[in-house]
């Protein structure tokens, strides 16, 4: 009995060795990332999938030996993509918040897959993943104590694995190299005083870090069932919660974290189903533990290490001598131009919706409806993020519990689906207040991080219910949801229900509004500048904080409510699972995260830039002729993904988002008109005395 | 303004003189910082920097050592134009700032702090002589070598920042705030290694807030207000000037 047992113990290692090497092997690349650059690169899972469709092309595709692959995608095309990364985008955030930089890896996790794809024509293809390194990597085992067999591309990874590791630390421990590379992450300014060149030490950190992306993307390949980008991100998220062991700097502490966590996983699904026989209440859930331990680990890590969480991100000495940041609010007079700028806002506006309710086609309605919907989800990000300055990755569960509520009520007690839709936001928002009281003592991007671990715990166990979604709803979609009627009114057509939505998307919006202006709105304005200096002016950051996050998860829930009534059905793969929902923050941010404009435009851009841009029926209106279009359109819908994406650049210098930005630029030139208007005025007062 | 002092600027490159700023103008973004300040420090003299808060003292430091741009006017440095080159050239030109404050790597231990700036001056060969020197200088770092500077106090990370620029043995050693949060022993001890180079023929650029201290170093004294040097003398004539000066409200002329 105890020998098996410890036969069990000893298999489960051995089992749990090969993923838990490809945890440690990205966990490694996290951390060499982040003590090298100060970034919480994010998007590490992206340049891996870079080269590992790289090497997937030249070596499967075009059938080029595996040396060249391996050379052209890990040895140029990842440290190329470093060497670009660095010097067009991160040199220049290196004395931007934390904050500025993670967004900017978000991101670029949407976009340079979606740029990797475009350039090299590649559609993720179930099954279509590259071999390994080594020949007959995935036919050839090696058995130990014959309990288990390692295969050639395991050992390997194991190899590289281990020698990275070692060779990694002993740079960093030893050399003048690594030691640089960490100085300049602390202050590139006061390297610079020591007569090093800040520059070039960061661009080859970030060649060696992103060689080392790439290295982890072809040796990790062979294990997905589908070369698809989301596997790479959350990979990375797994990875993190390894890191997060040694504290996101120890090399040697993230290598054991990795096989820790493979080897827990393995012990947990060997042991768990044997437990379940005994213990019925384990029986539910006892396929979904185990994806979700490293999310538990990280969110525990995260809570319940003070140390991590006092690994603050040590303040720049030098920091006074960068120019303060411009003031982004530019008080706006209210001039002629702008009444008729306003107007003819308004009226172009009332003319679309005219054009759409009369003439739109049922393509479009459909759109619209699924853009008002989800616009009233991004409204929960102006509020989480843009008041009150956190970065929640999470709106997409708590938007998944409105809708799941609204299912599950109508499903199993014929409620009205807006009954069902108050009711899932009620109770989004009250997940989102539980869930922010473990986060009150985290900040900045260990919110981000935390809320990211939330979301893939909630993607791995809290969806499976068969009181939430059940595993074959969220895999087929046949989880139907009805229309409502309200009295007369029955919404079964999209024109009478996008007409519901948009009123509820008015009353939101005002309300959005009304609250940034209110009391409780300044408050979480105040916390969002200055947690200390709002504590000395009698603020509870506490309060604000459970306030913010509870109103944001209420709002998306209500908005993830309207989705699946407006789509009829739950779709939590392609709407609500943590990397779709990444691309929301990305959009928000992008446009501008401080007021609903920027919310709506995302919206619209989300579901309709695709269908009236990038599919060129907008230019084939405007020439009157869909044949005119000129040959160069459509283009691929990725675009949408490499734009946005690219377009949080612009977050850490300018987080109120492209609206404001040129918003402000419009009230600063005419500042400075009236500037000369005063000066011609004084003028004329000289010349007259 | 543009007040040439005892040491009165040459056109064209003056190899003698360790930095020559011309007619510099500087700031942050939209905040102007200095005006007009010309200023030429000769190779092995030493000049006190005076001047009350927000004087500009600690920006003209930055600019002489290639943290802060200028935005009109020119930096030279032993003879070489440096206006625009990043701040490590002027490191490697030979100039040594010590930034006022905690200026260390707080996540470095201290050890690491300065091998930084040693391996680069002295090479691996040298390291071990350049640390000795450091540790006989403030002995109080040898005991912490493997402690991270952050966790240093005040005091002793601010030895740090002085010990890394006096072992470096530059052309010109610029010293902000030099006694800031010093021991008073600590500060006989930096004055009497700022002597020493001193004679070696190391030019100083020293900002204090101990006045007669600096005055007993400098050879020269330069007085800045609202971002323009005032008043350029001798430190005896200082000395006078000083009491009258400092302690009257400051004028604008």
């Amino acid at each position: 009995m105890f020998a098996n047992i410890g036969e069990d113990i000893v298999t489960a290692v051995l089992q749990g060795a090969p993923p838990g090497t490809v945890y440690a092997l990205v966990a490694l690349g996290f951390v060499l990332a982040y003590k090298t650059s100060g970034v919480f690169n994010l998007a590490f899972g992206a340049q891996a999938y870079a080269s590992a469709v790289l090497y997937f092309k030249t070596h499967a595709e075009w059938g080029w030996p595996v040396l060249p692959s391996l050379a052209v995608s890990v040895f140029v095309l990842a440290p190329l993509v470093g060497f670009l990364l660095e010097s067009l985008i991160f040199r220049h955030l290196r004395t931007a918040p934390p904050v500025s930089s993670l967004v900017v890896a978000i991101g670029l996790t949407i976009a340079i897959p979606s740029i990797v794809d475009l350039a090299l024509d590649f559609q993720p293809r179930n099954g279509q993943i590259p071999l390994g390194i080594v020949p007959n990597g995935n036919s050839v085992y090696y058995p130990v104590f014959d309990l288990y067999s390692f295969s050639r591309d395991e050992l390997m990874a194991m190899g590289v694995a281990t020698a990275a590791m070692l060779a990694l630390a002993a740079m960093f421990r030893f050399t003048m190299v690594g030691l640089k590379m960490r100085a300049v992450v602390e202050s590139p300014r006061l390297t610079e005083l020591n007569g090093l060149a800040a520059d070039r030490i960061s661009i080859s950190a970030w060649m060696l870090s992103s060689l080392f992306a790439g290295l982890a993307g072809v040796l990790i390949a062979p294990r997905f069932p589908t070369l698809a980008p989301g596997r790479f991100f959350d990979i990375v998220v797994v990875a993190i919660a390894a890191a997060a062991v040694g504290a996101l700097v120890s090399l040697p502490r993230a290598y054991i974290g990795g096989l820790a966590l493979g080897v827990a996983i393995a012990l947990f699904n060997t042991f768990i189903p044997r437990w379940a026989n005994d213990h019925s209440w384990l029986r539910p859930m006892q396929n979904n533990i185990t994806p979700a331990l490293p999310f538990v680990v990280l969110f525990l890590v995260l809570v319940f290490m003070p140390g991590l969480r006092r690994a603050r991100f040590a303040a720049d000495p030098l920091a006074g001598v960068d120019p303060p940041p411009r003031s982004t609010v530019i008080p706006a007079p209210i001039s002629a131009s702008e009444i008729v700028r306003r107007t003819l806002g308004t009226t172009l506006l009332v003319v679309t919706l005219i054009v759409l309710f009369t003439r739109g086609d049922s393509a479009f309605l459909y759109l619209a409806g699924q853009g008002a919907a989800l616009a009233v989800v991004y409204l929960s990000i102006t509020i989480i993020t843009g008041l009150a300055g956190h970065i929640s990755l999470c709106q997409g569960s708590f938007a998944a519990v409105g809708a799941f509520t609204t299912y599950q009520l109508a499903a199993r007690y014929d409620t009205s689906v807006l009954v069902g839709a108050v009711a899932g936001a009620l109770v989004a928002a009250a997940v989102g207040a539980l869930l922010s009281v473990p986060l009150i003592r985290l900040s900045g991007v260990w919110i981000a991080i935390a809320t990211l671990a939330f979301a893939f715990f909630f993607d791995a166990v809290m969806v499976k219910f068969s009181w939430t979604g059940a595993p074959s709803g969220v895999a087929t979609g046949d989880l139907v949801v009805p229309r409502p009627v309200i009295g007369p009114w029955d919404m079964a057509s999209d024109k009478s229900f996008l007409a519901f939505l948009l009123a509820v998307l008015a009353i939101a919006t005002v309300a959005v509004m009304l609250l940034s202006r209110s009391t409780t709105g300044r408050m979480l304005r105040a916390t969002r500048g200055s947690e200390i200096a709002a504590q000395s002016i009698g603020i509870s950051p506490t309060r604000a904080r459970v306030l913010a996050f509870s109103l944001a998860a209420g709002l998306a829930g209500l908005g993830g409510a309207l989705l699946v009534i407006q789509q009829e059905s739950v779709n939590y793969d392609t709407n609500f699972a943590p990397f779709a929902a990444l691309f929301w923050l990305v959009l928000v941010v992008t446009f501008g995260a401080r007021a609903p404009e920027g919310a709506i435009a995302g919206a619209a851009t989300f579901t309709l830039f695709d269908k009236v841009v990038l599919q060129g029926t907008f230019i084939g209106w405007l020439l009157r002729s869909p044949d005119r279009v000129p040959g160069l359109l459509p283009v691929s819908p990725k675009w949408r993904l490499v734009l946005f994406g690219l377009g949080t650049i612009q977050y850490a210098s300018h987080p109120e988002g492209v609206l404001e930005m040129a918003r402000a630029r419009r009230n600063r030139r005419r500042a400075e008109d009236d500037d000369h208007d005063d000066d011609h005025v004084e003028l004329a007062l000289e010349a007259s005395v | 303004m543009g007040l040439g002092g005892a040491a009165p600027a040459k056109n064209g490159a003056d190899v003698s003189a360790a930095l020559e700023l011309r007619r510099v103008y500087a700031g942050y973004g939209p905040f102007r910082a200095l005006f007009d300040v010309n200023l030429t420090i000769a190779a092995g003299e030493a000049v006190a920097l005076v001047g009350s808060n927000g004087a500009g003292k600690t920006s003209l430091a930055r600019v002489a050592s290639g943290l802060v741009t200028p935005s009109e006017g020119s930096v030279v440095v032993n003879g070489r134009d440096l206006t625009r080159a990043p701040a490590y050239r002027y490191a490697r030109a030979g100039v040594a700032h010590a930034p006022e404050g905690r200026s260390v790597f707080a996540t470095l231990t201290v050890e690491e702090n300065l091998e930084l700036s040693i391996h680069r001056i002295r090479g691996r060969k040298g390291l071990k002589a350049g640390l000795e020197q450091a540790y006989a200088l403030y002995p109080i770092l040898g005991e912490r070598r493997q402690q991270l500077a952050g966790t240093l106090s005040g005091g002793e990370q601010r030895m740090l920042t002085m010990a890394r620029v006096l072992v470096d043995a530059p052309r010109l050693l610029i010293a902000d705030e030099l006694s800031l949060g010093l021991a008073p022993l600590m500060v006989q001890h930096t004055y009497e290694a700022l002597q020493q180079l001193r004679q070696s023929g190391v030019a100083l650029l020293v900002i204090e807030q101990h006045v007669t201290h600096a005055l007993a170093l400098c050879d020269r004294v330069v007085i800045l207000d609202r971002g323009t040097p005032t008043w350029i003398g001798s430190s005896e004539q200082a000395r006078t000037r000083l009491q009258t000066v400092l302690h009257s409200p400051p004028t604008s002329n």
